[in-house]
């Protein structure tokens, strides 16, 4: 027993490796593993062919059948390793397939058509990144014009989310005027309701506004996020009064000791919300397809899901354009990945 | 202060740059785009003129069909150059189901929608006709389809026409027949009932190690088959009646048994709740011997499938009521929203003259919804057999449609109808609720969403 | 032990380094676009007095959100009394406690097949259960989690980064990755198959689809309460182990004496927090499983979106008046497990 709780009070490192040690890093080993793996899996699987996808069992890596361009055919002709009625193997290319019955020429010689059963014949596969899953559906639209929109929105809503929000935050936390508290406790309380519940009156509003088919009317209704203004007011509770009070001797005024003085000091919060209103934004879907029907308008998460149609969904591009919306979002991570988690953690709800 | 006063001019001076650069992006004419000035692109900068009208569609893609519109819609502008006609493709289901009607119902609507809630959707739908040169080559030519877009049901509104004709039927993989060693029951007789087929099918799946049959998960694709089973779906009033329909009954337990034997694909009906759901992944990969889908599979199948099998569409098996499936399909409609009715009444009568009616099915490979192309008979630009095959066997099962078929696609509520049977049947399948219990809460849901529609 | 960006903001004289240069250029930026907003603000403040400047800074907040949120939020009320499919509320007739009534029409409550509106119901035990479930997991899990990252360990950071990266996806990606999975013929299913097992069809199995649902929804959700209980836990003195070491406490004993009773406030803003969101379930699992097989996954959420939206005839009041009584019920969870919390920091 007294092991487990040396595992749980910490380790103090004494540079003897125990049970406990071990299970940390196995813990840790198994939690990357299980973490990763599905996103990884994403990123491989994006790289198939449409007939690669769906084999079974998969295969861990891109592979595609190898195709020969034959004289006398227009298109490159798929490979095949075909056992021949004396037991030897030769590799043709396969011009069609009629039945049960495969039509070959040896690319060597195209002249003669053998005939083959499908039974008797196994693809000649070999590595091949399928970049068409990417372009295609790229190229059926116009991709920089969603691009520009999406980080339009992303940027415009994020800097007046972080302003807006830390104006807020600063005056619940460090005035105290009539209605504060009643502001605040209506604010926290919305928290509770989720957005999905008042899109239909929130697209009233917007319409009357005449905002629709505008990208305003996507940047403007999630700017006041009570998360961002709680989480501001709550960091803000800790700066000292003290020091807004100096500030104010040395004839400052209430703006510059926003600007000046509380923001760079609330930077940890700030970037947690600006990770977060990045985020937000950036996989928006529904309410930007509510609010915008004009193609050049579309953000990216709306235009990438226009190829889905009545039909079934067509995985080998779905999964391509799924890491096409993840791309930018990580990226971000991997690079300010320290100051994020730490700004989460230094914030964490005093 | 003095600090940042270099720093406050050019952020002014930046500000003022970015609005005045937006509002010179402004076109000059139309009033109604001031609001958009900000964020739009400028599409209309490009024509100076001010005279060009720019029209929307909003449009969804099953296929190639959008490539081909805008490929008309290019030919239109160059002999029309006061009409730009910009085609906003949007997904099918949260876009032209879910989100589409909510524009429309708040008035912010395109100029016209490619649509298949022809009657849910005809309240927001433009009446052509005081624009039309030749109301009586619509009539004459899409009569029978106008019908589905009346909100009056002896209406003669022109709100448009359909993108294609859609009939409901079996799709076969003969090769997985062949290698079976079973013979395709539509080869010998043209009255297979569904459980010949049915019994056929499972015994290519046993052979082959395959599944026997998938349906979509679809109210629509149901009614075919339980319209043949006897279904009446009607009282004698023309109000929708599923308690004591036993047609429908005996439909529903041949779908409750085939799900509880294994003869069909379980994932299409229980594992996709709320929402339609097709088969054509197994199907496409040869691994389901008898798909009960539609005609607008087609051009999907002849790209992906091509010839790596022998696959065909069969006619429409048989039982006590006939042997039909249901017709359907997608329509081009005016909405009513429009400030310009004439410039889309003639983007309108352009893309149904017989010419470029004839190209725009024979490239997308659709059932013409023209009545004089259907009898002429439309040159598909296929070359695979099967395809010509398939497009051929659902052109010739348009006539054999049951009356009630049509009845059921021209009833206004039919969505309601048909979600209800989909999603109520699909919880017997799953044991929670009973089948009598599933038709009296399709019954209610049905009775309760009409009720609210004509609140 | 986050100086640093507090601290870039001030050019060093002698090292300009790109990065510096960068963080230059932006914080001009951040000057200038302050300054613009000064002209106005200064002379404000000389015209209504210093305390009232709290209102020039919680208006442009409050207005968005009395416009977008407080105000439809209203609406969302008044459109629960009414009734038929127009979406402008004076084309909707009144029709009284109606909506609330189709919800509430049941023989008997415990059976959601006796309600008229049964997939509400079946919705909100579904809720209940996943609330249950998906909190008391995700809690103990991210607990574990946040122990182990406090160990003195190797590539902590690296550690932390992991977890908390699917934070950063979308519900709809989130989704699409494990269907991908989780299919027949999906990545998991193989490996089944070659440790010689059967093979499992998750979604059509109601056990199964709940049990995906709330593993992947922990495991997309955990990273960033982890990370907030890490923080508590660094925040605990260190001595307070030693004094407790030296009184002959058990580590055990010092854990349930110590890091717990100092780890509840952070426990009790995870807990209200992870129960929030756990009640609002919705897109994640709309594109998992459409919220079956049948209807085992659906949620109160989702009944809400397909009676406003999914459906053709779009029941805006009857929507209405289910979010109105799911907000109901929140704030009285809410309410009362900020009580328990405040009864514990008494205790």
């Amino acid at each position: 027993m007294a092991g487990v709780g040396e595992f749980l009070i910490r380790s103090r490192g004494r540079g003897r490796f125990d049970w406990s040690d071990i299970f940390t890093y196995l813990y840790l080993l198994l939690g990357t593993l299980i973490m990763f793996l599905p996103v990884l899996w994403l990123v491989l699987s994006s790289f198939k062919t449409q007939a690669g996808l769906l084999r079974f069992p998969p295969d861990l890596l891109p592979y595609d059948q190898r195709t020969v361009s034959v004289e006398g055919y227009d298109k490159p002709l798929p490979l095949y390793d075909v056992t021949m009625p004396d037991g030897t193997v030769r590799q043709l290319a396969q011009v069609r397939r009629v039945g049960l019955e495969g039509q070959m020429v040896d690319p060597a010689a195209p002249g003669e058509v053998i005939k083959v059963g499908i039974g008797d014949r196994t693809e000649v596969r070999e590595l091949r990144l399928a970049w068409e899953n990417y372009t295609d559906p790229l190229e059926r639209f116009n991709f920089l014009v969603y691009l520009r929109n999406s980080i339009v929105v992303t940027v415009a809503a994020t800097i007046i989310t972080l302003l807006i929000n830390s104006m807020a935050g600063f005056a619940l936390a460090k005035y105290q005027f009539r209605g504060s508290d009643v502001i605040f406790v209506i604010i926290i309380s919305t928290l509770m309701i989720p957005i999905s519940v008042i899109l239909v009156p929130v697209f009233l509003v917007i319409t009357g506004i005449g905002w629709n088919n505008n990208l305003l009317g996507v940047i403007i209704p999630g700017a006041a996020t009570p998360t961002g203004v709680f989480l501001l007011r709550q960091y803000m509770l800790t700066i000292p009064d003290e020091l807004l009070d100096s500030a104010r001797i040395d004839g400052a005024s209430e703006w510059r000791v926003y600007w000046q003085l509380v923001m760079p000091l609330s930077a940890p919060a700030l970037a947690v919300l600006a990770i977060f209103s990045v985020m937000w934004r950036w996989n928006d879907f529904l309410w930007p397809l509510i609010v915008l029907s004009r193609s050049e308008l579309f953000t990216l998460q709306v235009g990438l899901a226009s190829f889905q149609g009545e039909l079934n969904t067509q995985w080998h591009y779905v999964l391509a354009m799924t890491v096409m919306t993840l791309l930018p979002i990580t990226l971000v991570f991997a690079l300010l990945q320290r100051f994020i988690t730490t700004g989460i953690a230094t914030t964490g709800m005093k | 202060m003095h600090r940042f006063r270099y720093a406050a001019l050019t952020t002014m001076l930046l500000i003022f740059a970015i609005l005045l650069a937006a509002c010179t992006t402004v076109p000059a004419a139309p009033a109604e785009s001031d609001a958009d000035a900000v964020a739009t692109e400028a599409p209309a900068a490009a024509a100076p003129a001010g005279a060009v009208t720019e029209l929307r569609i909003t449009w969804y893609d099953d296929g190639s069909e959008g490539a081909v519109l805008r490929d008309l819609l290019d030919r239109f502008e160059a002999d029309n150059p006061d009409i730009r006609v910009i085609i906003d493709t949007v997904p099918y289901s949260s876009g032209i189901l879910e989100t589409l009607p909510l524009q429309l119902e708040a008035g912010e609507g395109p100029d016209m929608a490619r649509v298949t809630q022809l009657g849910g959707l005809s309240k927001y739908m433009l009446d052509l006709r005081p624009y039309l040169s030749n109301p009586a080559y619509w009539d004459e030519n899409f009569g029978p389809f106008l019908a589905w877009m009346q909100t009056e049901a002896d209406g003669n509104a022109i709100p448009g026409f359909m993108t294609q004709l859609t009939v409901t039927g079996p799709f076969i993989n003969r090769t997985l027949f062949e290698q079976a060693g079973v013979a395709v029951p539509s080869d010998a007789s043209d009255q297979v009932t569904w459980q010949e087929w049915v019994a056929a099918a499972r015994e290519v799946a046993a052979a082959t190690d395959t599944f026997a049959l998938a349906m979509d998960r679809s109210g629509h694709r149901l009614a075919g088959p339980a319209v043949s089973m006897g279904a009446t779906y009607f009282d004698a009033d023309g109000n929708p009646a599923l308690v004591g329909d036993q047609g429908f009954k005996d439909m529903a337990q041949l779908m409750i048994d085939w799900h509880a034997d294994g003869t069909m694909i379980p994932e299409v009906w229980i594992g996709s709740a709320g929402s339609y759901q097709a088969a054509n992944e197994p199907f496409v990969n040869g691994q389901l011997a008898m798909y009960m889908s539609g005609s607008w599979q087609i051009g999907q199948f002849n790209t992906n499938i091509a010839d790596a099998f022998d696959w065909e569409a069969v006619p429409n098996p048989c039982g006590p009521g006939g042997c039909t499936g249901m017709p359907g399909g997608a329509a081009l409609v005016a909405i009513n929203t429009t400030k310009h009715p004439e410039a889309v009444a003639r983007v309108m009568e352009y893309l149904t003259s017989e010419a470029i009616m004839n190209e725009f099915y024979a490239r997308t490979l659709f059932i013409p919804g023209h009545l004089g192309l259907a009898a002429k008979g439309i040159e598909f630009q296929a070359e695979l057999p099967q395809t010509l095959k398939s497009l051929q066997v659902f052109s010739s099962e348009v006539g054999k449609l049951a009356p009630l078929a049509y009845d059921l696609q021209a009833y206004k509520y039919n969505t309601i109808l048909f979600n209800a049977t989909r999603d109520r049947l699909t919880q017997v399948f799953t044991g929670e609720l009973t089948l009598d219990e599933a038709i009296q809460k399709m019954q209610e849901d049905i009775d309760a969403g009409i009720a609210a529609a004509q609140q | 032990m986050t100086r640093e960006p507090r601290q870039a903001f001030t050019l060093p004289p002698e090292r300009v380094t790109l990065g510096a240069r960068l963080g230059h250029f932006f914080y001009m930026i951040y000057a200038g676009l302050m300054s613009v907003i000064g002209w106005v603000a200064e002379p404000l403040q000389r015209w209504v007095s210093m305390k009232n400047m709290a209102y020039f800074f919680v208006l442009p907040n409050l207005i968005i959100f009395g416009v977008f949120v407080l105000f439809p939020m209203l609406l969302n009320i008044y459109y629960a009394f009414t009734g038929g499919t127009a979406l402008f509320p004076q084309d909707r007739p009144f029709v009284g406690g109606q909506n609330f009534q189709q919800i509430f029409s049941c023989t008997n409550f415990l059976d959601p097949n006796s309600c008229r509106e049964d997939r509400f119901w079946r919705g909100l035990y579904n809720t209940v259960f996943y609330v249950i479930f998906q909190v008391g997991g995700m809690v103990a899990l991210s607990m574990l989690t946040a122990v182990v990252l406090n160990r003195s360990i190797r590539g902590r950071g690296f550690f932390r980064s992991v977890f908390f990266y699917p934070v950063l996806l979308s519900p709809v990606v989130i989704a699409l990755i494990w269907k991908w999975i989780l299919q027949r013929d999906g990545l998991l299913n193989a490996l089944l198959v070659t440790l010689g097992m059967e093979r499992v069809v998750f979604f059509l199995n109601a056990n199964w689809a709940v049990f995906w649902v709330i593993f992947i929804s922990i495991w997309a959700q955990m990273g960033f309460y982890t990370l907030i209980l890490l923080a508590g836990l660094q925040s605990i003195p260190h001595d307070m182990y030693e004094a407790a070491d030296m009184d002959g406490a058990s580590r055990l004993q010092s854990f349930r004496g110590i890091t717990l009773p100092l780890l509840m406030p952070t426990l009790l803003v995870v807990l209200v927090l992870s129960v929030i969101r756990a009640v609002q379930v919705f897109d994640q699992v709309w594109v998992l499983t459409g919220g079956g097989p049948g209807t085992a996954t659906v949620y109160v959420v989702q009944y809400i979106y397909e009676t406003a939206f999914a459906n053709q005839i779009q029941q805006f009041g009857l929507a209405s008046a289910a979010s109105v009584i799911l907000g109901l019920i929140l704030l009285v969870l809410t309410l009362f497990q900020l009580r328990l919390g405040r009864q514990s920091d008494i205790a």
